[in-house]
């Protein structure tokens, strides 16, 4: 029957996505939440509990560091959108043919090496002995060599930098469907630049817009390399935390149920932005 | 009452890109209240035109005046025109309301003030309450009238027309063509549209201009261009026309006598004025001024005639034409094919006698190169 065998072609093509699916997102979480539920009572001895979520609450740290990232990867994904917006309308709009080619792959050059080295590259721009600093000395714009690693302006600077592209890429793609003459036509009806951003441009490019916060959003809040490098030992990045509790402690079972409210925090965060520009998750990745 | 100060005059515009130029010293003035067009193939420089006198691109010499003032430093969104784009432009991410009262907004006119305007401007374009729908829901040809209504509701002195039938379907665009037409009369604005087809620009226009490579050819009412063509391009772009090739063998008072190179004998009149003999010329006689007999005496008044056999028969109703050819020369001929029925039972391969006057046959010089088409 043709029904049937095209609803077979439907699972076998769907398979490897299933497959993909289940064992390598469900699975694994379904067994870390089964881990963050165990509370270590003896030696091999375990209890069904929340009490490693309540170690959570009950430490000022862990929560604090919660917050933090929360509200930093919130700030990373704002600024990569006001620096990514302009630069995605310059390309998208006022460039084209070859131009156009040459501004996208910058915006791509940087994920030719990892993220590894082109953190150490801001490195070696902002520590002490680094470019920036000798160059403010040589200018005579500081008496003494000047730290800027360490701090949150360099984690920033970190995060916003390694998700430009996942912030250019979508935009790019939402304003270059924007035909020109409706900016024109906003002109000709009489409309400032601002008034034609805000009513015309923003709304045709706002599921790109949010596409794209929510993948950087997401990746500055599972980002490890960057905080720690950037930021030092007291970076404070709730992903360090999770490593730590894993790799140092060997405590699994708080290392979990960290990670579970890691995946909480985001998929909030996430929900209440989608909420509040009034953008459906599915609409949104339909358009980008 | 009115001053006699036109609404839009340009005077000598030009604009080149790098080294091309796409409008070369164009004047014209459209007095208020005044539906004009600027017919022309595609490619002369119509849309470039429209666009500089809307403010989207600067003209590279010249000056334009609306109401006397002269507008070339002012930008698109503080001119006094409004534009109707080719592909409508209007806002997808607004409903019709909110796209009808965009201008106002953008005015600063107060909420009720805008919601009163709108729906007004909306009944006179018979859309009475779809306010609230969006674009989506709407025709072809309700789209068509949603543009002009936003553009209207802000009573701009000239509103600009960029071939805005171009994307509707044949019978939508003839109902349209008669509909703009009765808009601009009831809102009594002055309209520039452009176009390259000229049955529109015929129907509608008060006064048409023919361009052509960045030029005005000539500019006139319909009737004007039609019947009395000042050069060769209006001649074979303007309504149908064969052209013959010829050469100059005799003149007259007011008639030519000229012979083509297979040895047809064409008698004309000087279109413009200034043949010699001799000059190498493209002579243009419409299909409507051929009489067709079935007897050589029933062209023989005619000072041009000859005989031909029927290569086709175009039925259109009321627009057929026979498409003749020269029994002696072997020229080709289109012919209006009279609707009196006398001509019904004509078909491919019968003989036909025809002819037509020296006065209905327009002569112009063929120096500058084969024009129209
Ligand atoms: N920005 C530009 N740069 C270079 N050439 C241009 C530019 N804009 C238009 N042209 C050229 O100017 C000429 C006139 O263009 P325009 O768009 O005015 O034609 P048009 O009469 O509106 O044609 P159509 O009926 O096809 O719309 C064309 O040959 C076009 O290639
Ligand atoms: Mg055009």
């Amino acid at each position: 029957m043709a029904t049937d065998r095209s609803k077979l072609a439907f699972w076998l093509l769907l398979a490897p996505c299933l497959i993909w699916l289940v064992t390598l997102i469900i699975l694994p979480h379904v067994g870390m939440f089964l881990v963050s539920l165990r509370e270590k009572v003896g030696v091999r001895e375990y209890e069904t509990s929340f009490a490693n979520y309540a170690v959570f609450l009950n430490e000022p740290l862990y929560w604090n560091t919660f917050a933090r990232t929360a509200y930093m990867s919130i700030a990373a994904t704002v600024l990569t959108l006001f620096i990514g917006f302009p630069i995605s309308y310059y390309i998208a709009k006022l460039t084209r043919g070859r131009t156009k080619t040459t501004l996208f792959l910058m915006c791509l050059i940087p994920f030719w090496v990892s993220e590894l080295v082109r953190t150490f590259g801001w490195m070696i721009l902002l520590r002490e002995t680094g470019v920036f600093s000798n160059v403010l000395q040589y200018l005579g714009l500081a008496a003494g060599p000047v730290e800027m690693l360490y701090n949150d302006a360099a984690i920033m600077t970190g995060l916003v930098y390694t998700s430009m592209l996942f912030m250019v890429v979508p935009l790019v793609t939402a304003l270059d469907s924007l035909d020109d003459s409706l900016i024109e036509a906003g002109y000709d009806l009489g409309a400032s630049g601002f008034a034609i951003l805000r009513e015309i441009i923003i709304p045709h490019a706002m599921p790109g817009i949010v596409s794209g916060c929510i993948v950087v959003f997401m990746l500055s809040l599972g980002n490890y390399l960057t905080p720690i490098l950037l930021g030092g030992k007291d970076s404070l990045w709730f992903t360090g935390l999770i490593y730590s509790q894993f790799i140092t402690r060997f405590n699994w079972e708080l290392g979990s149920a960290f990670g579970f409210l890691l995946l909480g925090l985001s998929s909030f965060i996430v929900f209440v932005g989608l909420k509040l520009t009034g953008q459906s998750l599915g609409k949104t990745m339909a358009q980008s | 009452m009115l001053t006699d100060v036109p609404d839009l005059q340009c005077r000598s515009i030009s604009k080149s890109f790098a080294d091309f130029n796409a409008v070369k010293d164009v004047s014209f003035d459209v007095p208020q209240g005044t539906f004009f067009s600027i017919l022309g193939p595609s490619g002369c420089g119509k849309t470039t035109l429209l666009r500089m006198i809307a403010g989207f691109q600067k003209p590279t010499s010249g000056d334009l005046l609306i109401k006397g003032k002269s507008v070339i430093d002012v930008p698109p969104n503080k001119r006094p025109v409004s534009m109707v784009f080719q592909h409508l432009a209007l806002f997808p991410m607004m409903n019709i309301g909110t796209n009808v009262g965009f201008g106002l907004r953008q005015r600063g006119v107060n909420r009720s003030d805008i919601e009163k305007q709108v729906k007004r401007v909306l009944e006179r374009v018979g859309l009475a309450g779809v306010a609230e729908r969006p674009i989506s829901s709407l025709s072809g040809g309700q789209k068509q009238r949603v543009a002009i209504a936003r553009c209207m509701v802000l009573e701009p002195d000239v509103l600009l027309l960029d071939e805005p039938l171009g994307a509707l379907d044949l019978k939508l665009r003839e109902h349209m063509k008669i509909e703009l037409k009765q808009l601009q009369s009831e809102f009594n604005t002055t309209f520039v549209y452009i176009t390259h087809d000229q049955s529109e620009a015929l129907v509608m226009s008060d006064k048409i201009a023919v361009m052509n490579n960045g030029e005005f050819e000539q500019t006139g009412t319909a009737k004007e261009l039609y019947y009395e063509p000042k050069t060769a391009f209006v001649a074979g772009f303007v309504g149908e026309a064969n052209r013959f090739a010829a050469t100059i063998k005799s003149k007259s008072a007011d008639a030519l006598e000229m012979a083509t190179a297979q040895g047809q004998v064409l008698h004309g009149t000087d279109a413009v004025g200034g043949l010699k003999v001799g000059d190498t010329v493209n002579v243009f006689v419409r299909p409507e001024a051929v009489r067709l007999s079935r007897k050589a005496e029933g062209v023989s008044g005619l000072s041009n005639a000859g005989q031909g056999k029927v290569e086709n028969v175009l039925f259109n109703g009321a627009n057929s034409q026979l498409i003749l050819r020269d029994e002696l020369t072997g020229a080709e001929m289109s012919v209006a094919l009279p609707q009196t029925g006398e001509f019904r039972d004509l078909s491919r391969g019968n003989l036909i006698h025809f002819g037509w006057e020296y006065l209905q046959t327009r002569v112009y010089t063929a120096t500058g190169g084969p024009h129209g088409h």
